[in-house]
């Protein structure tokens, strides 16, 4: 278990947080960007280990993108990255995408005004 | 890399002096116990001979009371469903407490959905049974309570035989699964004033695929397995001669090993809860004096269980525990839910339960493992402040 990412920004330009503690997993995505790539991403998460794998592979694999092809990103691409996950812990790997997409989204809502 | 082996509760290692004893049931005396030649006879005698040592353990009235099993699960679906369909007449109620093991609970579930009226007792923060809220409970309809004797994941000791007496009030039989006490607390199932008592041989250095129950002379109960008709036609099957054989050596053992062992054990289950509740914002879960002597059960504020049983076990160290994240419903521990625990206080929850591989040597390094664990998960954790 080495999760890559792990940390805040300060002064990110997007964050996104999904889940919560009372189901178990809560994750935090800040991403930095530069126009409209993603230059720096990092999480936090409370949650098992797969919610810590999945996040930290989310990260991985929206470092460098634009953000259009981040947001296409899906659960399956995360859970195939890792060479799969139990059924039970799907959730995990949606949840991760949607951390991901929520941080994405406020970029874009930021950018607007 | 050395590990340290800290979830007893989950399984033990078959204790070598047992496996000696029982090996010959595999292979050389593998007879069935119902052929009357003297191959099978020689199983049978087996089988008879681990029936005493158990009734000794325990000490039953005869070894009579004892009917072996293929487990706990066996035992307390035995135990429950036999007895509330044997004894329909008096009445249709059946009482657990809050934090039974899910194969007492699950059963009683199951009469309920075919009319029995199934409620739980509720616990206090330690897990100790609400004695008041069992007597305003237990009626004249009430056929089988079911109180553990002491608890596999805070190992929270009951009150066994005070809960006996207000039992036998009102109401008709008190089952106890012993499973996770059999072998840590002496039981006397004629001092503690109980009907039927659940037993594991696994849980005692014994082989898997055995357990026990005893059911005191006089009470009644049905098979829910029907077959062949062995084990005096209640439960049904071949015996697992090995398991059984083996089953009963090590209760013998247990039996003479349990107080040297218990002191040992104490010892470093006192030494583990004194170093790991001074971490910050970490809690003994369960009774802190009435525990089982190899127990020590914690939860960590802002972290998940899952990940501490990963995290330490890359330090080589094997631990349990009650978080949703680790069962297959995804649903946080009952038993820590009815301490009072809220979802996300479950979520963080880890069990040590130490057997005869363990001392006082490892207590640094598992000490020290858990810090560096709870540190770098937090550092990980959105809620930490």
């Amino acid at each position: 278990m080495n999760p890559r990412n792990v940390g805040v920004i300060e002064n990110p330009d997007g964050y996104g947080k999904v889940g919560n503690p009372v189901c178990g997993d809560l994750m935090e995505m800040y991403i930095k960007v530069e126009n409209d790539i993603i230059t720096d991403i990092k999480f936090k998460t409370f949650g098992c280990g797969s919610a810590i794998a999945t996040s930290s592979m989310v990260t991985e694999l929206a470092i460098g993108k634009h953000i259009d092809e981040a947001l296409k990103i899906t659960r399956g691409d995360v859970a195939d990255e890792l060479d799969g996950l139990p059924p039970q812990k799907m959730h995990c790997s949606n949840l991760a995408a949607d951390a991901l997409h929520a941080a994405i989204n406020d970029y874009k809502n930021k950018k607007k005004k | 890399m050395d590990t340290i082996y800290l979830d007893h509760a989950s399984a033990m290692p078959l204790d070598p002096k047992v496996f000696e004893f029982a090996k010959k049931y595999l292979r050389d005396s593998f007879g069935n116990p119902s052929s009357l030649y003297n191959l099978g006879q020689d199983a049978k005698e087996a089988v008879d001979e681990s029936r005493k040592k158990i009734a000794d353990f325990i000490n039953a009235e005869s070894e009579k009371t004892i009917i072996f099993t293929g487990s706990a699960t066996e035992s307390n679906n035995l135990a429950i469903r036999g007895a509330a369909y044997r004894n329909l007449k008096d009445g249709k109620e059946v009482l657990a407490s809050a934090i039974e093991h899910i194969s007492v609970i699950n059963p009683m579930k199951d009469l309920q959905k075919n009319g029995w009226t199934f409620n739980t007792i509720p616990v206090d923060n330690y897990g100790v049974v609400d004695i008041d809220s069992l007597k305003k409970m237990i009626n004249s309809n009430t056929v089988v309570t079911s109180v553990m004797y002491a608890n596999n994941e805070i190992g929270t000791i009951q009150p066994i035989s005070e809960i006996s007496k207000i039992v036998h009030e009102k109401g008709h039989f008190l089952h106890v699964d012993a499973t996770a006490a059999a072998g840590r607390v002496p039981i006397d199932v004629q001092k503690d004033g109980i009907d039927l008592l659940t037993l594991s041989s696994n849980d005692l250095y014994g082989p898997r695929g055995a357990g026990a129950l005893y059911f005191k002379p006089g009470v009644k109960i049905q098979s829910i397995i029907p077959g062949g008709g062995q084990e005096r036609g209640m439960r049904s099957g071949t015996e697992n001669v090995f398991a059984i054989a083996g089953m009963g050596k090590a209760a013998s053992i247990a039996k003479k090993e349990m107080k040297d062992g218990n002191n040992r054990l104490t010892k470093i289950r006192d030494k583990l809860i004194e170093d790991i509740t001074k971490i910050d914002e970490s809690y003994l879960t369960g009774h802190p004096k009435n525990r089982l002597p190899h127990h020590a059960s914690f939860r960590f504020s802002h972290i998940e269980g899952e990940s501490i049983l990963l995290n330490m076990d890359m330090y080589g160290i094997q631990v349990a525990t009650g978080s949703a994240c680790s069962s297959k419903t995804l649903e946080p521990s009952h038993v820590l839910i009815a301490i009072g625990l809220k979802h996300e206080e479950a979520h963080g929850s880890m069990v040590m339960t130490l057997g005869r591989s363990n001392n006082m040597d490892q207590i640094p390094k598992i000490v020290k493992s858990v810090k560096e664990t709870v540190q770098r998960l937090r550092k990980l954790s959105p809620l930490t402040k």
